[in-house]
């Protein structure tokens, strides 16, 4: 088999049970039940997971890189969004 | 039980057997590292040959204690003689191609998990302990190889041809796994585990429907009888060793 018809699938991992899966890399494969099982051979053998999302690269869309001024650089002066400019009352301690 | 009586003598062969199975095929998977088709391939073969290395660690130091002479897995594993290994014939057969390799790690998986599992219930505690940690890898081994098998056998004419010639090669092999044996006969009357011509029908149920789905033919049985566990074996085992045991027969006792 010709491994250039392989589609490249990212690969998410759960590393204990009540956390996200993280991107962890990619792996090669024609489908996904072997995507999983590649990607538990290659990001697993050092118990970095208890669960394995695998998807189709070509299935996520990706902002445009070129687009960063415009996406991105406008948030960059509107510091009043992040919510620390509340006076808390003393009893709240962990905000 | 000690090794000095006849019961003791036929539990440590049987240790010895499934230890050196594993030891045997896992060194000969290990030759597949750096040489898989595909990246991924390659790394989970090389998992499946520190698998075998892992369950070969444990069952060789538990022979050695059977045993009761002082030897270490180390001193099992380097430094004895071809006719003391214990391995079926099919573990140590040349790995040729990627599918026979597969092949062969599906056939044997498949009678590797009966065999853990009947193993669990051992009166041996130890021998139960690994069979329940060994049980976990072979499961895993056993559905990746199925899967290859299907993928293989159904796929290409290419791929299945070879697949086809792989199972026509490797079968007489497996008549070896269920052989009556008086190694078997004593272990199971100590509880000590199956003899092993009573796991053939729980093999054959994992192994024929995967060969069907295969679209391979099983051959029908022949009278040949490969002997590996009683420790006559093929020509390939010797060239295997003497890699094997290279350097612990170069410097002997070296430590790293």
């Amino acid at each position: 088999m010709d491994r250039k018809e392989w589609p490249l699938w990212e690969v998410f991992i759960r590393a204990k049970g009540g956390l996200d899966h993280k991107h962890c890399g990619s792996v090669h494969a024609p489908d996904a039940k072997m995507a999983l099982q590649n990607a538990r051979d290659v990001y697993t053998r050092r118990q970095e997971g208890v669960s394995i999302w695998v998807v189709r690269a070509d299935q996520i869309h990706a902002s445009d890189p070129d687009a960063k001024p415009e996406l991105f650089d406008p948030a960059e002066d509107k510091i009043y969004r992040h919510p620390t400019f509340y006076r808390l009352p003393d009893e709240v301690n962990h905000m | 039980m000690p090794a000095t009586t006849a019961a003791g003598a036929a539990h440590l062969e049987y240790v010895l057997r499934l230890g050196d199975s594993a030891l045997i095929l896992g060194q000969r998977l290990s030759e597949w590292c750096g040489h898989g088709p595909v990246i991924e391939e390659d790394i989970a073969l090389t998992n499946a040959a520190l698998d075998l290395l892992g369950q070969a660690r444990l069952l060789l130091t538990h022979a050695g204690a059977l045993e009761g002479r002082g030897r270490d897995e180390d001193s099992l594993a380097f430094l004895r003689q071809e006719n003391e290994y214990r391995n079926l014939t099919i573990c140590e057969l040349p790995n040729a191609d990627f599918g026979r390799t597969i092949l062969r790690n599906f056939l044997f998986a498949a009678f590797q998990l009966p065999l853990w599992e009947a193993l669990a219930s051992s009166s041996d505690s130890q021998l139960a302990a690994i069979a329940g940690k060994s049980a976990k890898e072979t499961r895993y081994q056993l559905g990746h190889a199925a899967d290859w098998t299907v993928r293989l056998g159904d796929g290409t004419d290419e791929s299945h041809a070879r697949m086809q010639r792989a199972l026509d090669d490797l079968w007489p092999y497996t008549a070896e796994f269920f052989a009556p044996n008086a190694v078997d006969t004593a272990v199971e009357a100590a509880g000590i585990g199956p003899a092993w011509s009573a796991l053939a029908p729980a093999w054959e149920r994992e192994v024929l429907p995967v060969l069907e789905a295969a679209t391979l033919a099983v051959p029908a049985r022949t009278p040949f009888l490969s002997r590996g566990k009683e420790g006559r074996h093929s020509e390939h085992l010797g060239h295997l060793l003497a890699e094997m045991q290279y350097l612990q027969r170069a410097y002997p006792g070296a430590k790293w």
